[in-house]
């Protein structure tokens, strides 16, 4: 029967398909929370009516401060300002014990990657949703996700594991980088970017 | 052959042979800035790494004619760098902004066909995984990657440097940067100020000054690879070594 080879060949390729393109992306990486939620909104709101400056800064050697340490947060939340369980805990486990948060860095590059703000942000001028998103604006943190294999973060690659039909910001491969570079016009090669 | 333009400064150094007296201070302190780990009590000359190498020579004279001296030799930096066209991996490439001859260890397949085509042994293979002393890991530099065994490394001017530096003038809204903020550690090291460093496309920096000066030599011209890095004495016979293989001179390997 020409017509049962057929529906195994078809079968057989679906599901192999659907194990590497769904299966697989989903075991490839672990997911982790975040050591505590914070909230970009509550902290630029007008009630509180801080600006990214605030928190991450270029400094004039060039280096960007990165994320804000406990001595940035210490000065509001020696005393718990709202009635949140959450800031109850960050209060009690880090600000009264004096210890660092441990975030884990969605935009995090390899250890062999060269990156600076300096250039993007002081000199092109590019907006930080250009690279991260809306996350400056946002509301909860998502759980990060690593990847198994590589230990590198899931926003190199980015949510889609096709890459296909994502804003511009959602991935971050070397491919990423230097196809803005070529349309800038930055001439580069591999030192560059590496280290 | 011409030499290929670069957009941003072509970096290069001069090291005076009758300032340098082999201490290895350069050694040591690119050792420190490039996180090259110490050497194992196994490592011999084929082992061991070092990206700035001490090699000492003589005039080959009985005493009391003997003389010495003493070269640190690294990645010549070579403007037609036979290492290039060998690798099979892409990983090694010249900088179009700086002439800087670039490895990207993490590119690197480990064939060390590199290795063999430097002709100034200025390569070095990780045998082994680095290996820090307790407690020495938390001195390492964080803007130079680690490497781990199975792959080449060498000189590059202390890139992390350049980076630096260019951020630096970046964040100040600039792109040209002062001289000044980008300086090799080996060249800060040097306790004789036995080294030169700047831009040999600048007619008045140093560096092309010294280049071009009556006892300026490059080690084995006669190949071609037209290095980046330049010595100079006013000894005839130190002259005359440039063109012998100095590795194979009596040697002091100073391992970092
Ligand atoms: C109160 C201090 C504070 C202010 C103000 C602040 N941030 Fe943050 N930011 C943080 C902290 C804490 C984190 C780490 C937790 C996280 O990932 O959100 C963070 C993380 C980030 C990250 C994530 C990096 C990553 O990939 O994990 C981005 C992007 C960011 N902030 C952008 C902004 C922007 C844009 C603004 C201004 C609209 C801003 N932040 C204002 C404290 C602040
Ligand atoms: C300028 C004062 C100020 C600074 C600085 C500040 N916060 Fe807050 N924070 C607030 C206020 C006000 C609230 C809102 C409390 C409410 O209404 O629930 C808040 C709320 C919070 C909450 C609870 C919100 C939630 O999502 O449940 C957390 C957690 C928190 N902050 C963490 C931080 C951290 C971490 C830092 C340092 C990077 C920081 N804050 C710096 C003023 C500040
Ligand atoms: C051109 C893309 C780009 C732009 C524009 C950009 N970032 Fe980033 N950002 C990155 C990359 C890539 C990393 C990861 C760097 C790394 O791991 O070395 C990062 C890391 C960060 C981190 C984590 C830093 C750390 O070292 O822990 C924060 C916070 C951050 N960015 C905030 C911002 C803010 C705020 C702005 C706007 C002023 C901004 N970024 C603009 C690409 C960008
Ligand atoms: C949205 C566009 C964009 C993205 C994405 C981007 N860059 Fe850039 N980058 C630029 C522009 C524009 C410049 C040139 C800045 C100038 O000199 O005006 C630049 C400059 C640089 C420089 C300095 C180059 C020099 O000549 O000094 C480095 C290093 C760099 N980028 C690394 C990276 C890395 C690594 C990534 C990816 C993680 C990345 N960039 C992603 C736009 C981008
Ligand atoms: C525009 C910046 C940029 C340039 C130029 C660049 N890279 Fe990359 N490279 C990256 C970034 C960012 C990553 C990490 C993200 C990824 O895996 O794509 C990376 C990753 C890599 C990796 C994978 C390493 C790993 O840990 O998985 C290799 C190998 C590599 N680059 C080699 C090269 C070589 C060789 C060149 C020169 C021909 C080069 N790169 C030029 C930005 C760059």
């Amino acid at each position: 029967m020409p017509n049962r080879g057929w529906m195994t060949f078809v079968v057989g390729l679906g599901s192999a398909l659907a194990l590497g393109w769904v299966a697989f992306p989903r075991l490839q990486y672990r997911t982790i929370e975040q050591p505590l939620q914070f909230s970009h909104k509550v902290h630029t709101s007008e009630a509180v009516g801080m600006t990214c400056e605030d928190c991450h800064s270029l400094g004039d050697d060039g280096r960007f401060t990165g994320l804000p340490s406990m001595a940035t947060c210490e000065p509001c939340h020696t005393e718990p300002q709202g009635q949140t369980a959450e800031e109850k805990r960050f209060v009690d486990e880090y600000v009264a014990k004096g210890r660092e948060i441990e975030w884990l860095v969605y935009a995090r590059q390899p250890e062999n990657v060269y990156f600076s703000h300096a250039p993007h942000v002081g000199l092109a001028g590019i907006a930080c949703a250009r690279c991260h998103g809306p996350h400056g604006g946002t509301d909860r943190l998502r759980p990060y996700q690593e990847n198994r294999l590589s230990s590198y973060s899931r926003d190199i690659w980015g949510p889609s594991p096709t890459r296909l039909r994502r804003a511009e910001w959602q991935g971050m491969k070397m491919t990423d980088c230097s196809s803005c570079h070529d349309a800038h016009g930055v001439r580069q090669s591999c030192l560059t970017c590496h280290k | 052959m011409e030499s290929a333009e670069t957009t941003r400064a072509r970096f290069a150094m001069v090291i005076d042979l009758d300032r340098c007296n082999g201490c290895g201070a350069c050694a040591t302190a690119c050792a420190v800035e490039n996180n090259v780990p110490p050497a194992r009590p196994s490592a011999n000359e084929r082992t061991g790494l070092t990206w700035q190498r001490v090699y000492r020579a003589s005039n080959g004279r009985q005493f009391p004619e003997n003389r010495s001296v003493y070269f640190p030799v690294s990645c010549q930096q070579c403007e037609h760098p036979p290492c290039v066209s060998v690798c099979p991996q892409n990983a090694v490439d010249v900088s179009p902004e700086t002439g800087v001859v670039s490895q990207i260890p993490v590119r690197c397949l480990g064939c060390r066909y590199c290795m063999t085509a430097c002709p100034y042994h200025a390569r070095y293979f990780n045998w082994f995984d680095p290996k820090w002393p307790d407690g020495m890991e938390t001195t390492l530099n964080p803007d130079v990657s680690v490497r781990m065994r199975g792959v080449v490394e060498k000189c590059n001017f202390c890139h992390s440097r350049w980076q630096a530096a260019k951020a630096k003038a970046a964040a100040a809204g600039k792109r040209d940067l002062d001289p000044a903020d980008y300086v090799p550690a080996c060249v800060e090291a040097c306790p004789e100020k036995a080294i030169v460093f700047g831009n040999l496309d600048d007619p008045r920096s140093g560096v092309a000054k010294s280049a071009k000066s009556a006892n300026a030599f490059r080690l084995l011209e006669k190949l071609g690879t037209e290095p980046k890095v330049f010595y100079r004495s006013d000894r005839a016979w130190v002259r005359r070594l440039a063109d012998a293989d100095v590795a194979v001179q009596e040697k002091e390997a100073t391992r970092g």
